[in-house]
């Protein structure tokens, strides 16, 4: 278990042209905690993490694990236990032989290791499988394995690239929260990069949520979902309406702004908002945090629905307003509503935000 | 590296490996970076340079040698002859090129048609002739040519057992002189029409050719809208291939006696001591063997087929009518009989008397004194030992060197990658006769590649031939077989800590190890087979298996010669075999593979 810190790391790739695969990314990692990295394909999640295992060296910047400066270390003096997105389980070698493999690096004992392996298997829930190829385990079975692998030389931070994608969706929601278990079990720093964010929000202590090589927000995922800190957070963790509104009005955590429909809104805001009276504002506000009303509700947005669909739990609705179309997710609506009919949304104040473009 | 203690300690414990402080000096500095293992940007480099000199040394500073050597004496002058009037030089060109044109024009038509009959149709005995299809073409050169000179020329078994069928007064249909050429180039060389037709018609997908038929097209249409044009791609290919085969085969025209080819002039000035003269052949062959090959890896890059759909065997239409039947049968009967005729009369004459053979069909006389006389006569062993010792240093050296540039080429990023890639090719795409002439200008005086040692007239000089002209064979297999590893494994094994030789020994090699296999077994059996070059550089210490061959046609030993050359077609059959069982094994890991991917 030990810290790890991002100081200002850039990587750019030699056939990559002139924009970087990863861009001024400052993280600190705390020890023990279990940590994403969350964005969109592309965005440098696996550009990152490489550059943790080693095996890209960062264009500038450092990397430090607790006080050690390892940003041109070689991978294999790192001591960290990486999970890759497909595996890479040695077909040569059984079930037991693969997950031996670090520990013979590391010279371990026969018996130690034996006994060790044993250990990791069974965490894993593979007690017995030793002997078994890995062409004869299915991918969710291959997937423990690798985890086991990574895990028995105990390493000091534990890395994992999207290791749940080939898995079918069950299989992820089961293995996700084993991954978790695990992690804590062992008491490592565990570093984790997915794109789906619902996995993110499920597993994780903090989220770094990055876009186009940059960190857009650090945050624990209630933070980043109740206050995201840019437009993009905003609509990739969850559903959101984004909206831009005048500012009439701003104080230290508040700001003023007017609706379209005539009226106006005091919204949260963080404290570096900067905004100004006739600057617009960008304002989050997610579809469950919208009720319907009748058109006439005094500070109601008027609109008309435009599609309406019923999950369940809720009903699903787009609605034109007057500057904007808005999601809604409404958990009880007037029977016999349909699309065509004239509606009021009623904004939840407190719960919408003020984001950075 | 300490061990990490059982149970993590707090954060603030003191880190567990302590990098120590790097002492100065460059020595240590180079360390460091050799030790970042493949993501160290000096790492390529070292492992690089010296692979980089092993082909800049053996490959292509000979073949400026050979340049060198012909503008030596009298500048470009024999360059001259090639251009103007009617010499030598100018016909040798026009009937290699026209040999190798007319080659292509064989080939493709005999590959081809192979290819559709057994791709498309279903009759009896269709199986048997795709097992054995491949069979004259894996004959050593020397043994083949000598095979179908003893079957078809004017003293063959075939034209005077049609005399003799039908009463006439010479030979019936000999083949001498070109056709001779043409009927072993044919026979050796339509497998590349085959091979790479039959692998297009198989892709195929065949609801491409319904969806033809189904719009109405009938089925000339289709064959000549849809299908043709998408075997081109691989018919392009198999011409360049051909041609470029045709254009280096030295011993069809050394049997069947065509002098005017360029490498028949090689061999011929050589042996008349006019080195500049050979080195002008050389260069110009040289230099149309390179165009040939940067042609074929442009078209090659340009464009290629791939069928969409998956899963669909094309479909074999079953011949039913009852005359169909039998006609097939008798033409697969016929074909089994053409393709293992050449087998059949080396093993057949193998066992005949030496001198026995006249005017006779076949041979009157038979022993098993021949296979005697090799094994028991030390000097007739000597050639056996020579081969076998040859290829195997030559073998290894390609296994070294060969797995070394496929790492490099496929998995480490360094500039000049492409030019790597193409000096292996250029290796491969150099005539054998071609690449003897270049060891003898480059080794013929000491120079640095050699330690300062003259190589022409010693040991060492047969097998740096073997190792050049075979290389190539051991870089495709493995470059193959590191194409179906997936990167991640070999980084899975840094990441477990194995350093970069660790990892790639344990895990890298270790998985490429059948292809490497498969690769070194070919190259062995080549070396052991090896003729072209060979007859241009041993000594009568290091003659190998078919320079003996060579000399006991001359001095008419021919039962003897075709003994050797049984002993030959033997070791390639086991070679066979043992191949295959690896590409069983090599299948198996390429499925777990891709369970893991
Ligand atoms: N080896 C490489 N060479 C050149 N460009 C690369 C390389 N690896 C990644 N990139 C580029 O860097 C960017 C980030 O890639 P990556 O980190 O793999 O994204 P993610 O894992 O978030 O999907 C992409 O634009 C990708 O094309
Ligand atoms: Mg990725």
């Amino acid at each position: 278990m030990i810290d790890v810190t991002l100081e200002s790391v850039s990587k750019r790739f030699a056939r990559g042209g002139d924009t970087a695969a990863v861009a001024d990314v400052d993280i600190t990692i705390a020890a023990g905690e279990f940590f994403t990295l969350l964005g969109p394909s592309g965005c440098g999640k696996t550009t990152t993490l490489r550059m943790v295992a080693g095996f890209y060296f960062p264009t500038s910047g450092r990397i430090r694990f607790g006080t050690e400066d390892v940003t041109r270390r070689p991978p294999n003096k790192r001591d960290t236990g990486m999970v890759f997105q497909n595996y890479a389980l040695f077909p040569h070698l059984s079930v037991a032989q693969n997950v031996a493999y670090g520990l013979k690096i590391r010279k371990v004992g026969r018996a130690e290791s034996r006994r060790r392996v044993e250990e990791a298997l069974g965490q894993v829930h593979l007690a017995g499988y030793g002997d078994r190829r890995i062409d004869e385990l299915s991918g969710g079975q291959q997937q423990r394995v690798a985890l086991a692998r990574a895990l028995v030389i105990r390493p000091k931070t534990l890395l994992l690239d999207e290791p749940l994608s080939n898995l079918d969706a069950k299989l992820r929601e089961e293995t996700r929260t084993e991954i978790r278990r695990i992690q804590q079990e062992a008491g490592t720093t565990g570093i984790y990069v997915t794109h789906d964010q619902a996995e993110a929000m499920a597993m994780s202590d903090r989220i770094a949520v990055m876009q186009a090589g940059r960190v857009q927000q650090i945050g624990a995922p209630q933070e980043i979902y109740h206050r995201p800190a840019t437009s993009f957070v905003a609509r990739f963790i969850g559903r959101s309406n984004v909206l831009t509104l005048p500012v009439q009005g701003a104080t230290e955590r508040t700001v003023t702004v007017g609706l379209p429909g005539g009226g106006e809104i005091d919204v949260p805001a963080p404290a570096d908002h900067g905004l100004r009276q006739g600057e617009t504002a960008q304002v989050s506000v997610r579809p469950e945090h919208i009720g319907l009303t009748s058109t006439t509700e005094a500070g109601a947005l008027p609109g008309r629905i435009a599609e309406l669909e019923f999950t369940g739990m809720a009903t699903n609705l787009v609605v034109d307003t007057a500057g904007e179309r808005m999601q809604v997710a409404a958990v009880d609506v007037p029977a016999g509503i349909a699309v065509g009919d004239q509606v009021g949304l009623r904004l939840n104040r407190d719960r919408m935000w003020v984001v950075r473009p | 590296m300490t061990t990490i203690p059982a149970t993590p300690g707090p954060a603030t414990v003191a880190p567990v490996t302590k990098e120590p402080t790097p002492p100065p000096g460059p020595r240590r500095r180079l360390a460091d970076r050799f030790a970042g293992g493949t993501g160290s940007r000096w790492f390529p480099y070292v492992l690089v340079f010296p692979l980089a000199l092993v082909l800049f040394g053996y490959v292509v500073q000979p073949m400026f040698a050979t340049f060198a050597e012909s503008v030596g004496v009298d500048g470009v002058e024999n360059y001259g002859s090639f251009l103007t009037g009617g010499g030598v030089a100018r016909s040798s060109l026009v009937t290699s090129l026209i040999i190798s044109a007319a080659s292509v024009l064989l080939c493709g038509i005999v590959g081809v048609a192979m290819a559709f009959l057994l791709k498309r149709f279903s009759f009896p005995g269709r199986k048997l002739i795709e097992a054995i299809i491949l069979v004259p073409a894996a004959l050593p050169p020397l043994i083949g040519a000598i095979s179908f000179q003893l079957l078809y020329s004017e003293t063959g078994i075939l034209p005077r057992g049609l005399q003799q069928l039908f009463g006439a007064e010479n030979p019936v249909l000999p083949f001498s002189g070109i056709a001779g050429v043409l009927v072993v180039h044919t026979f050796t060389m339509y497998p590349y029409f085959y091979l790479s037709a039959s692998a297009a018609l198989g892709g195929m997908d065949p609801s491409v050719e319904e969806a033809a038929y189904n719009l109405g097209a009938g089925r000339v249409r289709v064959w000549r809208t849809v299908l043709l044009p998408m075997l081109t791609p691989a018919l392009v290919s198999a011409s360049l291939l051909v041609f470029m085969t045709s254009l280096a085969s030295y011993t069809a025209p050394l049997l069947f006696g065509v002098d005017q080819t360029m490498t028949m002039q090689i061999y011929i000035n050589r042996t008349n001591g006019d080195l500049p003269m050979a080195s002008t052949y050389a260069s110009v062959l040289g230099v149309v063997s390179v165009l040939f090959l940067l042609g074929m890896r442009w078209y090659e890059g340009r464009r290629s087929y791939r069928s969409q759909s998956k899963g669909v065997a094309a479909h074999r239409r079953e011949i039913t009518n009852p005359l169909g039947r039998w006609l097939a049968l008798a033409a697969s009967l016929l074909a089994t009989a053409v393709l293992l005729a050449p087998v059949a009369t080396i093993a057949l004459v193998a066992f005949s008397r030496d001198g026995s053979w006249t005017t006779e069909v076949i041979p009157a006389q038979y022993t098993m004194q021949n296979f005697v006389t090799i094994f028991a006569e030390p000097r007739a062993f000597q050639p056996i030992l020579n081969s076998l010792k040859m290829s195997l240093i030559a073998t290894v050296a390609c296994v070294v060197v060969g797995v070394l540039i496929a790492y490099a080429v496929r998995r480490l990023d360094f500039r000049g990658r492409g030019l790597l890639d193409v000096a292996v090719m250029l290796a491969w795409a150099l005539p054998g006769t071609v690449v003897a002439i270049n060891l003898i200008s480059a080794f013929s005086t000491g120079n640095a590649f050699s330690f300062g040692q003259v190589l022409i007239g010693t040991f060492w000089i047969m097998p740096l031939a073997y190792f050049v002209r075979f290389l190539p064979l051991v870089f495709r297999s493995s470059s193959a077989a590191l194409a179906q590893l997936d990167p991640s494994l070999e980084e899975a094994a840094r990441n477990l800590g194995a350093s970069w030789w660790r990892a790639f020994g344990t895990v890298t090699l270790r998985l490429m190890l059948p292809g490497v296999l498969a690769g070194a077994l070919l190259a062995f059996v080549h070396g052991v087979g090896e003729f072209v070059a060979s007859v241009l550089i041993y000594t009568s210490e290091t003659a190998p298996i078919s320079v003996e061959i060579n000399n006991r046609m001359y001095s008419f030993e021919v039962g003897t010669a075709a003994a050797y050359g049984m002993l030959q077609v033997v070791l390639i059959f086991v070679v066979m075999v043992v191949s295959g069982r690896l590409e069983g094994g090599r299948r198996s890991t390429r499925e777990a593979a891709r369970w893991t991917a």
